[in-house]
């Protein structure tokens, strides 16, 4: 009889368990998801000579993760649209130099030489969906750790201004 | 052991059970099948939204409050006539002017009678007008912004009560006098009021855009006008007011008022007022009043005085006006939505009056007058007379209609709502109100089209609904489904201030047009930093302007100096953030005034006159991210005479 309750609560005890965890949401930020990539940030610090942005992964992997945001894929001319980058260069100062600087880590990182670290879509997704990003994105997140958890604004930009932006930063890294 | 064992499980199941018991609330507490299902009904599950906005009244707050129904969760409360220290509103110096009058800056208000904007007679989702009762004004609330755009001050008025009702095509939003005074005002005395105070019906025109103007005033008798309601669908082109103290008594009126068995609903066809003055009828006459207006691209309020007020004498305009005897005092004044029916509530009655349009049209023709009042034709009761509601409760004061040929009448002395039949006028429901119900609101409810689902009721007297909190307390609202052949009391739900009344309208009807931020260029203010290389200070005399910016999470300038004491700094913080719900605050130590609250893309301004030489510090009051505690800045104060430059950075740049 002893038994027969005790096998009894064990199983209304699992039962309530299971139905509890369905209740669960998936898409929850964990913050043991950030603790592990900035250790793991750490880690490789020791192990590399100090760099002007902390790399988990190589420039080859950077540059194929194209981020999450509504850029897929994005094929680039050879040449700068040099309007596209002066339009471009005007919305970065009016709604992104706040906290960005090109020749300095302010708020975010450092932006020369961007193009060269990122893909052209990742940098685009960066500044259209930069919520989704630093909670999912692996580089996004170890951003956000590395920017003293200062997140990424959405500034509510289009495409458009986006792409101009995008423009901008490769002039930039063009001439310097 | 096995004992212990025993109690540890049955202490985790428990645990668990409570666990995840708080994640299902909605079958938690079961007293009952019915009970079960009524919580359902107002039951809006975490993360979803109410099926109505609605807006009532702040009352003597001065401000207009934004719920949703069924929830009766409140969502916002909307500065109007009040100063608001929670954003600002009425410190500002963009918004100061808004609370501008006649008589100079006035920090508060008391608001009575929400109405919004219509088009072919049903509510159209674009503004909110409400009435100031004690400095007569009326309010236009931007349902884009859910800010107040206009507020225009009603000249030779006092009491404005009668307001602020609005035609079916928002062509006019009305405002009447229920104190009469001398028109225009003079010294004189007292007891000479009978045939010399006037009781002015001001007609407040209404563009495109939502700008108020005043079209004319109505010189009426010196009556009592205390509340209206336009005609619709056959009688649109009428608006209809109810009078009491036709005795014109100006002391003890709690008993000198009620001496005549009746008194007047007030007809007044502005449309032929209208054409009168188009063809250049009436007479301007001097007033003054001051027409404040709000600008989102300047961010700012500015405020003009006005200086005439055409004024139209209603016995020059021949059919524009007419009396229709109602018994008792009439306090409400409602017109169904087919607009044949006009309703008074004979506030010290059992019973309710209803005209028809229809007779009072036919009454008109046939001259079927029983007397004049100041010249103006009184048609005959039984000439206009629709129907009588026969004891319905004590003390009817408000009506409200569902669309589906049934009227709900308030009765504050016997606390009921009564639902009633138009046409056979038989009494069908019943149901309390806890306690003496003012005003009653269907959503829609004064249109040709309510939403005849939902009604709430406005209490005057809380007392043991909720958990007491001392002697003052919020009055109590209660919410009503009314789908049904009987009225169900669904929901308490308390409010602020004192809800004088209400308008509620579908939810998807304004919420694809609310606003989520201003738009950074389009900021024309004349003191904005858009960017952080535009921030600066400039000194003129001993005032100095601080052009500063914010954004997660830093202010910039961050350092200040060069101020001395005896300074007046105005600082001017525009929000550099461009994503919806990211406002900042900006608070200074020791300044007159209150905190800034900024949404994204806008500029604000306080000032600040430093009275003691020292290291100041400022912050931002809003949460705004995990380096929020982080987002602060200094201001060194220096003596008088000192020679330090001004000197502005952020981190040292």
């Amino acid at each position: 009889m002893k038994n027969v309750i005790k096998s009894v609560v064990l199983f209304a005890t699992l039962l309530i368990l299971s139905s509890c965890g369905n209740s669960e949401k998936k898409d929850n930020i964990r913050l043991e998801d950030y603790n592990e990539s900035s250790q793991q940030t750490e880690k490789q610090d020791t192990d590399k000579a100090p760099s002007s942005e902390k790399e988990e992964t190589s420039t080859e992997d950077a540059l194929s993760n194209k981020g999450i945001g509504p850029v897929k894929n994005l094929e680039l001319p050879e040449g700068i649209n040099s309007d596209m980058a002066s339009s471009g260069a005007d919305v970065f100062k009016k709604l992104c130099s706040a906290c960005h600087k090109m020749d300095k880590k302010f708020v975010g990182p450092q932006l020369a030489g961007v193009t060269e670290r990122r893909s052209p879509e990742w940098i685009m997704n960066m500044i259209l969906n930069p919520t989704e990003m630093i909670k999912k994105d692996p580089i996004a997140k170890k951003l956000l750790i590395e920017s003293n958890m200062a997140v990424m604004a959405n500034q509510g930009l289009s495409e458009e201004e986006t792409r101009s932006i995008l423009e901008y930063f490769r002039q930039y890294d063009q001439e310097n | 052991m096995k004992n212990f064992f025993r109690i540890f499980s049955l202490a985790i199941l428990g645990i668990l059970t409570q666990a995840c018991n708080n994640s299902d609330n909605s079958q938690g507490k079961k007293s009952g099948a019915l009970a079960s299902n009524v919580a359902e009904r107002v039951y809006v599950a975490p993360g979803e939204h109410d099926e109505f906005y609605a807006f009532l009244s702040g009352g003597y707050s001065g401000n207009l409050l934004v719920y949703g129904l069924p929830s009766g969760r409140m969502f916002k409360e909307i500065p109007v006539f009040s100063q608001f220290p929670t954003n600002g509103y009425g410190y500002s110096e963009e918004t100061t002017p808004m609370l501008n009058t006649s008589h100079g800056f006035i920090p508060w208000g008391d608001a009575h009678h929400p109405d919004i904007s219509q088009t072919n007679g049903e509510t159209d989702g674009r503004w909110v007008f409400i009435n100031e009762n004690n400095t007569p004004r009326i309010a236009r609330i931007s349902l884009e912004t859910f800010e107040t755009e206009e507020i225009i001050e009603i000249p030779h008025s006092a009491g404005n009560h009668s307001s602020s009702f609005v035609t079916e095509n928002t062509e006019y939003v009305v405002a009447g006098t229920r104190f009469s005074v001398p028109y225009p005002q003079k010294d004189m005395p007292i007891e000479e009021m009978k045939g010399n105070f006037k009781g002015p019906l001001t007609f407040i025109a209404v563009d495109d855009k939502g700008g108020m103007s005043i079209d004319f005033q109505l010189k009426m008798p010196g009556f009592n006008y205390d509340l209206s309601h336009p005609g619709r669908g056959d009688s649109h082109g009428w608006f209809f007011f109810t009078t009491y103290n036709t005795e014109e008594a100006h002391t003890m009126q709690e008993v000198n008022a009620s001496q005549n068995d009746k008194d007047f609903i007030a007809a007044v066809n502005w449309k032929k007022i209208q054409e009168y003055v188009k063809n250049g009828g009436g007479k301007e006459i001097d007033a003054e009043y001051a027409h404040n207006v709000f600008d989102h691209k300047t961010h700012n309020a500015t405020s003009t005085m006005k200086k005439k007020v055409l004024t139209v004498d209603p016995r020059e305009v021949e059919g524009a006006v007419f009396f229709m005897p109602t018994p008792k005092s009439p306090h409400g004044c409602d017109v169904d939505p087919s607009g044949e029916y006009i309703i008074g509530n004979g506030k010290l009655s059992t019973d309710l009056t209803v005209h028809s349009f229809s007779k009072m049209i036919k009454a008109i023709e046939n001259e079927d007058f029983e007397g004049e009042a100041y010249d103006i034709p009184i048609l005959s009761f039984e000439s206009t007379l629709g129907g009588t509601v026969k004891e319905g409760g004590l003390g009817p004061l408000h009506t409200e209609f569902d669309g589906k040929g049934n009227a709900y009448t308030t009765f504050f002395i016997s606390s009921e709502v009564v639902k009633w039949k138009l046409g056979t006028w038989e009494v069908l429901d019943r149901q309390p109100a806890y306690y003496s119900v003012g005003h009653n609101m269907i959503p829609g409810g004064n249109s040709r089209k309510p939403d005849g689902k939902y009604m709430i009721s406005m209490n005057k007297i809380t007392k043991d609904r909720y958990l007491p909190t001392g002697p003052e307390l919020e009055h109590s609202a209660q919410l009503y489904d009314i789908s049904g052949d009987k009225m169900e009391l669904l929901l308490d739900f308390p409010t602020h201030g004192e809800p004088h009344y209400a308008a509620a309208i579908r939810a998807d009807k304004v919420k694809p047009n609310s606003r989520k931020i201003y738009r950074l260029d389009e900021n024309e203010h004349k003191y904005a930093a858009t960017s952080e290389d535009e921030t600066k200070m400039v000194r003129e005399g001993n005032e100095v302007h601080v052009y500063m910016t914010t954004v997660r999470s830093h202010f910039s300038p961050d350092n200040l100096e060069g101020i001395k004491v005896g300074d007046k700094v105005y600082f001017h913080v525009t929000n550099l953030e461009q994503d919806f719900d990211v406002p900042h605050g900006f608070a200074m130590i020791g300044a007159n005034t209150s905190e800034l609250l900024i949404m994204p893309g806008q500029t604000k301004t306080i000032t600040w006159e430093p009275k003691r030489e020292g290291i100041w510090p400022f912050y931002c009051t809003d949460f705004c991210s995990a380096l929020h505690q982080e987002m602060q800045g200094y201001v060194r104060v220096s003596s008088k005479n000192a020679k330090v430059p001004l000197k502005w950075t952020l981190d040292g740049e």
